[in-house]
């Protein structure tokens, strides 16, 4: 077994520090040593996006990032996105168009939508779509997580307005 | 009644209960990354399960050497045939009367196989672990084609039923024969068929695919050998019928064993299996004393838990010159793999393939299956279908289609001049079921209408004018599918697992301030059963659904129950928590008579109370009835308001729908893009219409994927090909269409609220309504029949061999 490395990194705000070895995965990091279990696996290849964070301003998918990748990262999971007090309207709108069955994509969709919705404040339904193209769901026919995604956007952009 | 009293509307609306499209209680957690999920589970000292599984389809194993593995720091365990055989759990009993290695006993019979179970304090040791274990394999034949495998000489693939005449299911007819299993009445539909005018017969081939959940299967086995209890958290479909087989297998007595399914991310089918890594993980715990997890990762879900479909289906259907069919028949192969672990009702080794008449009225029909093996995983499990109802629905629907090609008719109207009619139902099938409610024709004609059916044909026909003129390269395909399910097994009489009758349970507590928790023996993958389930009791019981809690998954607290899959939560656990529903509202009614002073029958329902007849101003609530249920003394009744109902089901239910694709084609590139997909189903008394809505776009999508990408697939050696998501296609939001959806509702007589269920219908009806499209657009060129999946390369093989090409 390698020799630990020391890592420091910021989740959701708050900075923390885990051991772990050279190799392990983001996701393990996140889920086994720090109990941030939203991010989900769902198959270690980069293709479902179920692990989905954010990393310094990007989604990347963390079953393909070593956790020595994250050292001093800013780090972003569904737990920092909302508070149950204070939903991102991102959440409401998954609720409010169903955008969602089984659960188990829904961290790493809305933590996708999230970024989507930064680099993209006012996407197209075809702009949706593609953004959205790395991360899998197997309930929903993904209709409804657009319909949330287009909804959360006009939301967001309407409170800009007013606040304006 | 005074003016602050809420209207009868306003009380209804009060209760969100059935018919309201009522926003989901589950999505709270979920939204914020608060499920829980097998894998989110962390005991106290947990090692970690993995699998040493085989890269051969077919070999023999001569030895298995653990040392290196077992030197590695961190390794607690090496498990192997030669350590479950003292327990007798080497090998286990499947669901469908078979049996399966549970680690290789000296053979390994398909790529993937279990052959040494890793046990180590972390997965990536455990990872290690597994390359440091040897296993040295001597090659054997291997068979992956279900027709070689019945060939004289083929190799005996199962030594272990070498002399085995007799199998579950009868008698086996070859050394990789498993059953033969008929419906029908063959003499009757060979009479019909041969006297018939117009007869076509095709070889319809359903492939091999998987239901691939997001989430993979897993469990958290945790032995208290203080108390002597074993605690299984795992993704379990059937959560109690899991309970029942490890008590049966590992000897500890049920009671002392509880199973607990927690947040399941999605299982259309994949979860209902009992699997290798929940026995080791089970006897790794008992063995090491403390808990041990096993989650199988992507590549092992493809490889080795069960599979769905393979089916070769021969099938003939015969008509008169003007179109009214005669007779059906069908025989089928089924490649049931290395181990035949079908996860069928006991006595339908080939679930209900015998709706294959579909929704039409086919005097004669007869069908025989037989089940073989092959080195291939085992499994055929129903992927978001009711037993092998997909299958059935696909070999109807295009017969229909081919048939309508030979008769020069529109497909649409075929299948109206043989739908069974309204008023036939109930309907007694050619093939033995009663089908109990239906009206084919207003669903079919609302379809036809709603897209615009003569436009579509009249486009289609310029479009292929144009096509023949130079002026495109793109041709229309227009997929029409008229389906009929059978879901909600089922009568006891006939229907068991394992033994277990298919009946499902609901028990219900209603609390002194009027609030109430609700148990049932099923559990939601995401079907929402929180929310329903609590509609239904709303309406049942007048009390608001946001004050119910259904709680599901543990066989500690929940009644006996079959689980969920086969669109049985609704049928079944559906009528039962109606039923006790009722039960409770009977107590409630004499506990309101006592509290007025009147007789029971002096009383009526009135959405959320008891009202005196006539005098509707004198009433007691639910609210008020519960409390007096606890805190008075009534003569003659028990304190407490509580009931249980275990509900057996007269019939299956008959959902249908009408599905229409229509779909361009490059003729060059073999791509395809959906124009517009419609699709109406009929499920019954419809409990939560936005649920129904989300149930039809995601089995629509898996149909999607089904018929235009997805398989697995296999090498002449037996290796997959398909083991990674690179390989096996799930479609992205981008490549999936935007769904129309429309229903009629034709509720079921049996049913205790007429629901039929409704989650598998878009998976059974779209994927011939795809496929039909694909067809359809080619039939002008002669195309009769080419297997899914329909993607680029093979559709673009169609238009190469049909001469489109120049």
């Amino acid at each position: 077994m390698a020799e630990k490395m020391h890592l420091k990194l910021t989740v959701n705000g708050k900075p923390v520090e885990a051991l772990a070895e050279p190799r392990e995965l983001l996701i393990h990091v996140l889920r086994e040593r720090l109990e941030i279990t939203g991010p989900h696996i769902g198959c270690e290849t980069s293709h479902c996006g179920a692990c989905t964070v954010d990393m310094d301003g990007r989604s990347v998918k963390s079953c393909t990032v070593l956790a020595a990748q994250a050292q001093g990262a800013q780090i972003t999971t569904i737990e920092g996105i909302g508070t149950p007090d204070a939903l991102h309207v991102l959440q409401e709108m998954f609720r409010e168009h169903h955008g969602l069955q089984c659960g188990f994509c829904t961290p790493g969709m809305i933590t996708r939508a999230w970024r989507l919705l930064q680099e993209n404040p006012d996407p197209t339904e075809e702009e949706v779509r593609f953004g959205m193209s790395g991360n899998l769901c197997r309930c929903t026919g993904y209709q409804n997580i657009v319909k949330a995604i287009l909804a959360a956007a006009a939301e967001l952009n309407a409170a800009k307005e007013a606040a304006q | 009644m005074n003016e602050m009293t809420p209207s009868r509307e306003e009380r209804t609306a009060n209760l969100k209960g059935t018919g309201c499209a009522r926003k989901r209680v589950e999505d709270a957690r979920f939204t914020q990354g608060k499920g829980n999920y097998v894998d989110d589970v962390k005991l106290p000292g947990m090692l970690f399960g993995d699998f040493v599984r085989s890269p051969h389809a077919h070999a023999r194993v001569t030895s298995i050497d653990p040392a290196a593995a077992l030197a590695l720091p961190g390794v607690v365990a090496v498990l192997t045939a030669k350590d479950l055989e003292p327990l007798n759990l080497h090998w286990m009993p499947t669901l469908a009367g078979d049996r399966q290695m549970v680690l290789a006993d000296g053979k390994v019979l398909f790529q993937g196989q279990e052959v040494a179970f890793v046990v180590a304090e972390d997965r990536y040791i455990a990872a290690d672990a597994v390359d440091l274990v040897e296993v040295e394999y001597e090659d054997l034949p291997v068979v992956v084609d279900p027709y070689k495998a019945l060939e004289d000489d083929a190799p005996v693939l199962r030594e272990d039923l070498e002399g085995q005449d007799e199998g579950a299911h009868g008698p086996r007819r070859h050394h990789n024969h498993i059953f033969r299993w008929e419906a029908g009445d063959r003499e009757a539909a060979e009479a019909a068929i041969g006297g018939s005018e117009v007869v076509v017969s095709e070889r319809i081939y359903y492939q091999r695919t998987h239901p691939c959940p997001l989430e993979t299967c897993g469990c958290v086995a945790s032995m208290d050998k203080v108390n002597g209890k074993l605690t299984v958290r795992g993704t379990f479909q059937a959560p109690h019928v899991v309970r029942t087989v490890a008590s049966l297998l590992s000897g500890i007595d049920e009671h002392n064993i509880r199973v607990i399914s927690p947040d399941i991310g999605g299982g259309f089918g994949n979860k209902v299996g009992v699997y290798p890594g929940y026995v080791c993980a089970i006897v790794a715990s008992i063995v090491t004393g403390v808990p041990v997890k096993w989650v199988e990762d992507r590549m092992e879900n493809l490889m080795a838990t069960a599979f769905a479909r393979d089916y070769w289906m021969d099938g003939t259907i015969s008509a008169t010159k003007d179109g009214r069919i005669t007779g059906l028949k069908a025989h089928v192969i089924a490649d049931h793999g290395a181990f035949d672990a079908c996860a069928d009702p006991t006595k339908f080794p080939a679930g209900f393939f015998h709706i294959c008449t579909g929704s039409y009225d086919i005097p004669a029909a007869h069908v025989a299956v037989d089940g073989v093996y092959t080195n291939k995983a085992p499994g055929g499990v129903a992927y978001r279908c009711s037993f092998r109802v997909t299958e059935a629905a696909y070999m109807i629907e295009r017969l229909i289609e081919i048939l309508a090609a030979k008769l020069d008719m529109d497909a649409a109207e075929l299948r109206r001049i043989n739908f069974i009619k309204a008023d036939q139902f109930p309907y007694q099938s050619a093939l033995g079921w009663e089908y109990d409610s239906g009206d084919y024709h207003t669903a079919w004609e609302k379809a036809l209408r709603a897209v615009g059916y003569e436009g579509l044909r009249a486009e289609q026909a310029q479009r292929i004018a144009d096509f023949k003129a130079g002026k495109t390269r793109k041709l229309l395909g227009i997929g029409l599918t008229h389906f009929t399910e059978i879901v909600g097994a089922g009568p006891v009489k006939n229907c068991d697992i394992l033994g277990m009758g298919m009946f499902d349970s609901c028990e219900i507590r209603i609390h002194p301030t009027g609030s109430a928790i609700a148990r049932l023996g099923t559990i939601s993958q995401g079907q929402g059963h929180a929310t329903t389930f609590a509609q239904i009791l709303a309406s049942e019981t007048g009390i608001p659904a946001d004050q119910i809690t259904i709680e599901e998954g543990d066989t500690d607290t929940a009644p006996y129950g079959l689980g969920t899959y086969g669109s049985r939560s609704t049928p079944v656990a559906g009528a039962a928590t109606a039923m006790a529903g009722r039960k409770i509202r009977a107590k409630a009614q004499m506990i309101a008579a006592y509290l007025l002073e009147v007789h029971d029958d002096d009383l009526e329902w009135d959405v959320d109370r008891f009202a005196v007849k006539g005098a509707t101003e004198r009433f007691k609530t639910m609210a008020e009835i519960a409390y007096a249920a606890y805190n008075q003394a009534i003569p003659g009744i028990e304190p407490g308001l509580e009931a249980v109902s275990y509900y057996d089901p007269p019939n299956m239910t008959y959902p249908f729908g009408a599905y229409i694709c229509v779909m361009e084609i490059d003729v060059d590139t073999g791509e395809h893009g959906i124009r517009q997909f419609y699709a109406l189903d009929d499920c019954g008394t419809r409990i939560n219409p936005m649920v129904i809505e989300g149930q039809v776009h995601g089995g629509l999508t898996e149909a999607l994927a089904i018929a235009m990408g997805q398989e697995i697939a296999y090498d002449d050696i037996g290796n997959v090909k398909t083991g990674t998501l690179m390989d096996f296609f799930l479609p992205t939001a981008w490549e999936t269409p935007n769904y129309t959806t429309d229903w009629t509702e034709t509720p079921s007589p049996h049913h205790p609220i007429g629901a039929k269920g409704v989650g598998e219908s878009p998976n059974v009806g779209g994927v011939p309504a795809f496929s039909n499209a694909v067809h359809d657009a080619f039939r002008a060129f002669g195309l009769t029949q080419s297997h899914m999946p329909h993607d680029h390369w093979r559709i673009w093989k169609i238009a190469h061999d049909l001469g489109l090409h120049g």
